[in-house]
């Protein structure tokens, strides 16, 4: 590889069965380049994630959160993800109070045919996790689940 | 617990950037994991085999296929693992193709990533539970939205085929653009004398209920069992009376009125009969134009009608209908002209699009098929055609090509020669797109045989010159500048999306992408299913297509719900919520939360009151599930356990 690719960092990313995990999949198709860091997590829907999920993944390890839906008003259940939206903007202040930042969480709507928008996102928010740095340092090692 | 895990090499696709069989050996160590192969095509036959021989072989109870995405094969694999006897619930499936080998050339890295997506999935598996359908008795009427003809087309197809159609048509008649062609393409066939009969049909059959001048105003229900609610517009003359004479029309004072069909060619009378071959052929009052609702008197049409028909009290009124399916063949629309400054922005009267130059081409239309310049009504010898206007310009927001212009320009020069003889048509392209049956031919004869001078390039401005339009544009073969002046100028205005495209999407919960085109389920094998079960897709909705390719969706359509309805009763996905009553506290949260209005509350022996799911209705969403506060309510194969189950597996280390 040209470029000295920086250790990985642990990203979970909860998409959407109908757009955005379509997206990341229309992404696939036309071969657009992504950083490896993302792990994608399945839901029927962005309203289907508990945010205490997050929580959960981002003191167990994670170092990041990335949660994808359709567009508002575009959502396949009418409006999953108005609730998804609700809870985690609320996720999002909370964050700090667990003396976690909240740029380590991100929350988008990326629709099945945007491949290059989800190129952009996925690529974007492993650049901003990698300006963090890890969220465990070796050191400090977190007791399990 | 046995799971058997299967990675596809997928030829190249995955082997080639991921080392299938590394992943096959990290799996071989997880425990739980009883069996772990790699293989060439894990689709194919014999690769399904395999799968069936291990399962029994292996006695495994779980199975895991590493492949391409489940949105492309998951169905294939439930029912592979199925014909072994496991419930299909029991298969999970890693995107090791499209999220991993085909968006990074790292192998080391995909390798890395592959083991753990594959674990993931083999967490998940581990907590599936068996689940079973339940089957529903499904409606056979099929809602058809846009009766241009591929939603004709669609409707005379169901209906001919024994089921019940309603048609929905947002104008007063069907047709759609094509009713306002003068000639297709490549056979300079008349083009309402063959589209008119097609009209008739879908009036005159006792399957289809036409409903035009109506929309579709909100969309309830799941496949089998939609309940639709359907505006019908105020027309302010009763349909069941008039009966199309046109008496109305003659007599009516405001005549300046925007004429939809004709694109505002002419103008036309605020009560109008759209065209001569309209169906239904009723009158229908345009209220911003009426001079009854504009000035509050004036009633000459109602003083003329001879069956008393019109009624200028006329409200909007609302139907209810329940089908089964919907086929979406809501059409297209044409690009402003105020998007090209540099052509005018519409300013200048001879500078017209094509579909206004199909309506003076035509023996129907405001100037009964004698091409006269909108200025001054006089016979142009010069007409200038510029193709692409607006299409393939990323400045103009549409990179994608309009598909049937070059074809249409190529019959607008032939006929303007025919009408005439000693006229000189002009033609700017930027490549000459005609692939076709007998297509390419025909842009030939239009250039051999009808003398059209074709120039390559393209315009960069149109300015009048006394009575005069200068076109201004480059010769990209000469390598020179070139002007015209001619007496009329063409643009072949790009294709967008029909106005209103997202808001009926949304109503339908089907994808559309950045232009407004309907998503359709696979861009190769799935061209008219969308991915919401029961809606289908025909014609310009789902992109620009000619007229053989809509009626083409538009039967496809229709086969797809024939399909669909053959059986009497559907089966349900079972992937829905389900209640745990003796953790429910029965604060009913989720009958709050829930879109669809599926869960309902239930008292249990001895008055506690718990949350209730009705399984056919529940849609699968899960948002129930993210609001319970005491997890009773979980969404099946997507339980807290199961998505925890992954999320665990990627945070352990």
């Amino acid at each position: 590889m040209s470029e000295i690719a920086p250790k990985e960092l642990r990203i979970v990313g909860f998409l959407c069965n109908w757009c955005s995990y379509g997206g990341a999949d229309t992404a696939g198709v036309s071969r657009f380049r992504q950083p490896t860091d993302l792990r994608i997590i399945r839901v029927p829907c962005s309203g289907r994630v508990d945010p205490l999920f997050i929580v959960k993944a981002l003191l167990n390890g994670a170092d990041g959160v990335l949660v994808s839906g359709c567009h508002p008003r575009d959502c396949h259940y009418t409006d999953g993800n108005f609730y998804a939206r609700r809870r985690l903007e609320m996720l999002k202040q909370l964050l700090p109070y667990l003396g976690i930042d909240e740029k380590r969480f991100h929350y988008t709507w990326i629709s099945a045919s945007e491949g290059q928008r989800w190129q952009k996102t996925v690529t974007d928010f492993t650049n901003q996790i990698h300006k963090l740095g890890p969220l465990h340092s070796t050191t400090e090692a977190h007791s399990g689940s | 617990m046995r799971v058997g895990v299967f990675i596809c090499h997928c030829g190249s696709n995955i082997a080639g950037t991921i080392d299938v069989a590394k992943v096959a050996a990290e799996m071989r160590k997880v425990p739980g994991v009883a069996f772990a192969t790699n293989y060439m095509y894990t689709c194919s036959e014999p690769g399904q085999d395999e799968i069936k021989e291990a399962i029994k072989r292996e006695k495994l109870n779980r199975i895991v296929v590493a492949a391409c995405s489940p949105r492309m094969h998951e169905l294939t694999f439930r029912r592979t693992i199925e014909k072994a006897g496991l419930n299909r619930y029991f298969l999970e499936m890693a995107n090791i193709r499209e999220h991993i080998s085909w968006i990074g050339l790292d192998k080391e890295a995909n390798t890395n990533k592959a083991i753990e997506s594959v674990k993931m999935a083999v967490a998940k598996a581990m907590n599936n539970k068996p689940l079973y359908s339940q089957s529903f008795k499904v409606n056979k009427r099929v809602l058809v939205i846009g009766g241009g003809v591929a939603g004709m087309q669609a409707a005379l197809d169901c209906a001919d085929g024994g089921l019940e159609v309603i048609l929905v048509e947002k104008s007063p008649s069907v047709g759609g653009m094509m009713a306002r062609l003068d000639k297709t393409f490549p056979t300079i066939d008349c083009s309402i004398c063959i589209l008119g009969p097609k009209m008739v049909d879908v009036a005159q059959h006792d399957k289809i209920k036409l409903y035009a001048y109506s929309e579709v105003d909100d969309i309830k229900g799941y496949v089998g069992n939609y309940q639709i609610k359907i505006k019908k517009k105020a027309t302010y003359v009763d349909w069941v009376k008039c009966t199309g004479c046109g008496a109305c029309m003659e007599k009516c004072p405001a005549k300046n009125s925007y004429d939809h069909f004709n694109f505002g060619v002419a103008p036309t009378r605020a009560i109008n009969i759209p065209f001569p071959q309209a169906i239904p052929k009723k009158a229908k009052i345009d209220p911003n134009y009426c001079r009854q609702f504009v000035k509050g008197k004036c009633g000459v049409c109602a003083k003329i009608c001879p069956t008393g028909a019109i009624n200028y009290e006329m409200q909007d009124e609302i139907i209810t209908e329940d089908v089964g399916a919907i086929i979406v063949a809501s059409g297209y629309g044409l690009v402003d002209m105020d998007k090209f400054p540099e052509y005018g922005a519409g300013r200048y009267p001879d500078v017209i699009t094509g579909i206004q130059y199909e309506r003076l081409l035509n023996a129907s239309g405001p100037t009964e098929g004698h091409i006269l310049r909108p200025s001054d009504k006089t016979e142009p010898k010069t007409v200038v055609f510029v193709s692409c206007a607006g299409s393939r310009d990323k400045s103009c927001g549409i990179p994608y090509c309009s598909n049937f212009c070059c074809m249409y320009i190529a019959k607008q020069a032939i006929l303007t020669k025919d009408h005439i003889p000693d006229s000189q048509s002009y033609v700017f392209y930027m490549d000459i797109r005609s692939p076709g049956k007998g297509y390419d031919e025909f842009t030939r004869r239009a250039q051999e045989d009808y003398g059209a001078k074709y120039v390559r390039g393209r315009v960069s401005r149109i300015y009048p010159k006394g009575k005069k339009m200068v076109v201004v544009g480059a010769d990209t073969l000469l390598g020179t500048q070139v002007e015209v002046e001619a007496d009329l100028v063409v643009l072949a205005t790009a294709v967008t999306a029909a106005p209103g495209a997202p808001q009926l999407a949304e109503k339908l919960h089907i994808s559309y992408d950045t232009f407004g085109f309907y998503v359709e389920g696979h861009p190769k094998l799935r061209p008219v299913e969308t991915n919401t079960a029961g809606v289908y897709l025909a014609g310009c909705a789902q992109g620009p297509k000619d007229i053989p390719a809509s009626v083409g969706q538009g039967s496809a359509a229709a086969s797809k719900v024939q399909a669909l309805f053959s059986k009497d009763m559907l089966e349900s996905d079972p992937a829905v919520a389900k209640v745990n009553e003796n953790t429910c506290v029965g604060c009913l949260k989720c009958i709050m939360t829930c879109p669809f209005g599926a869960v309902k509350e239930k008292e249990l022996r001895g008055g506690r009151i718990v949350a209730n799911v009705i399984e056919t209705v529940c849609a699968g969403c899960g948002v129930c599930t993210a609001t319970c506060p005491c997890g009773a309510i979980q969404l099946s194969h997507f339980t807290d356990n199961q998505l925890l189950a992954e999320v665990n597996t990627i945070c352990q280390k």
